[in-house]
């Protein structure tokens, strides 16, 4: 089966001469629902920016599906951000037109969909997340955590093959965060998921691996991965007062 | 969010935009190329803008209350009837140039008209739909998406201001002295500084999904020509009025 996720060998430095990528190696099944951990600094958000091309130009190779993302094919390009959807973590930053359903339209409306195919996916987009209701609305009007869901629609509504959200518990209150994760759960898709929050990656995620000074430092079972302390201490990841991860029966 | 704008049901509300800023234009133009001495086809222009209103269901009260921004500019006029040359002539005591007076009341009259013709048209239209309507009129899209832009993010950027303004008067700043505007300044560059990074991530998440410098356009189907018909009416009945009064004069 061909891997959803294959990134071999990949280096990345910034112009200014930081180095950020160490030879990257991380094969995803579809499917898989895997998170991404890692300190501040790691070079969590440039990997997440190599697996659609937007940042480019280091040594190594991604693949999505199999295809490789080639940054100079520009027809290329644009299905690899169909097949990668990102959400990322301010979701002002994401939501950018004036109405809900206008920016759900702004993916699929790039890829070329029109007319009644485009209001469908739109409806479907929004109905995943529980936001149809408010589709007419006004980002601003929207709570935080309402934000966060259509900007999930945002990118389910180009249908893509493997989801990739950037600190997507962040800010969230208690209620906000629970109902995304049903959401993401509901998802048939292959989901990575950079997080710091350690409780939602076991909650979401069987499998975990750390990026720590540009390379993948542990590949584990979640549950495995947050219950060895010194590992976890190596890489700055602490675990929040009180949670015992081996106290708790996977899902 | 939009105080020019009056959400009510009506036939000129249901209009579709493009026609209607089409209509407020070419009503301006004939207003703005009336001859200052025809003051029956102004008139007649106020008789047009009162109907609209009317169909609009804008009440007379509002529509007055807003045109108060040309103030400032009328004021200007009120100057003219002293400092005009030529003919004068003897009013309560004063002398005023009749030229002058002319000249004072063609920016009155005008300016008038103008502005209760825009204000209808931001009355019954949303700033969305008026951004569509700009893009359907083959308005430059730089500029509509410019002010889509600024529609969407006016409001994150006041809160922006309005957080950093709690955190400083936090922090014991009472600014009362005309010193004391360095703080503030400086917040004015570092909003610009936060702006400029998050038009960055904008940018980036835009990419993200697909975007290759256009736009999508095509939301929405185009006026039928039955509206710009009915919308034509307005600037029709003005130039008819305007060709009346020249005829007669």
């Amino acid at each position: 089966m061909t891997a959803a996720l294959k990134i071999t060998g990949l280096t990345f430095a910034y112009p200014d001469g930081r180095e950020a990528l160490h030879g990257v190696d991380l094969t995803l099944a579809p499917g898989e629902r895997v998170a991404l951990l890692g300190p501040n600094g790691a070079g969590k958000t440039t990997l997440v920016l190599h697996l659609n091309g937007i940042l480019h130009g280091g040594a190594g190779r991604v693949e999505i599906s199999g295809l490789p993302v080639t940054p100079g094919d520009r027809k290329a390009i644009t299905e690899i951000r169909r097949r990668v959807g990102v959400v990322f973590q301010d979701p002002d930053d994401q939501l950018f037109m004036p109405t809900v359903a206008e920016d759900v339209a702004f993916g699929p409306a790039n890829l070329g969909v029109r007319g009644d195919e485009l209001d469908h996916r739109v409806t479907e987009a929004l109905t995943a997340v529980g936001m149809l209701e408010h589709r007419d609305q006004i980002p601003h009007h929207l709570s935080f955590g309402q934000r966060r869901r259509v900007a999930v629609a945002t990118v389910l509504a180009m249908r893509p093959e493997i989801l990739v959200l950037d600190e997507p518990s962040s800010n969230l209150d208690p209620a906000s965060r629970r109902e995304l994760a049903e959401i993401i759960m509901s998802l048939p898709v292959t989901v990575l998921m950079v997080t710091h929050d350690l409780p939602y990656a076991l909650e979401l995620c069987p499998r975990s691996v750390i990026l720590d000074a540009g390379r993948i430092v542990a590949d584990a079972p979640t549950g495995e991965l947050l219950a060895d302390g010194d590992r976890m201490a190596a890489h700055r990841l602490e675990l929040p007062f009180g949670f015992d991860p081996s106290a708790i029966h996977r899902r | 969010m939009e105080p020019l704008y009056l959400a009510r049901e009506s036939r000129v509300h249901r209009l579709s935009p493009e026609v209607k800023i089409a209509a407020v234009l070419l009503f301006t133009i004939v207003v703005v190329v009336t001859p200052r001495e025809d003051l029956t086809a102004f008139a007649g222009y106020t008789l047009l803008i009162a109907l609209v209103a009317g169909l609009a269901r804008v009440p007379a009260g509002w529509l007055l209350k807003r045109a108060t921004i040309e103030l400032p500019f009328v004021l200007l006029a009120v100057v003219l009837p002293f400092t005009g040359h030529g003919e004068r002539v003897d009013w309560l005591g004063l002398s005023l140039s009749v030229d002058g007076l002319y000249g004072a009341w063609n920016i009155f009259a005008k300016g008038t008209l103008g502005v209760l013709a825009s204000l209808l048209l931001a009355a019954t239209t949303s700033m969305r739909d008026l951004i569509l309507g700009l893009d359907r009129l083959r308005c430059p899209t730089v500029i509509t998406q410019i002010m889509t832009f600024m529609l969407r993010y006016i409001d994150v950027l006041i809160d922006d201001a309005r957080r950093m303004r709690i955190a400083r008067l936090s922090r014991g700043y009472d600014p009362r002295f005309l010193w004391q505007v360095k703080a503030f300044a400086v917040g004015v560059g570092a909003l610009f500084l936060r702006s400029y990074e998050r038009g960055e991530r904008v940018y980036l998440a835009m990419l993200s999904r697909g975007y290759s410098g256009r736009m999508p356009s095509g939301s929405g189907s185009k006026a039928p020509a039955a509206e710009w018909v009915v919308s034509s009416a307005l600037p029709v009945a003005a130039a008819g009025i305007a060709v009346a009064a020249a005829v007669l004069a």
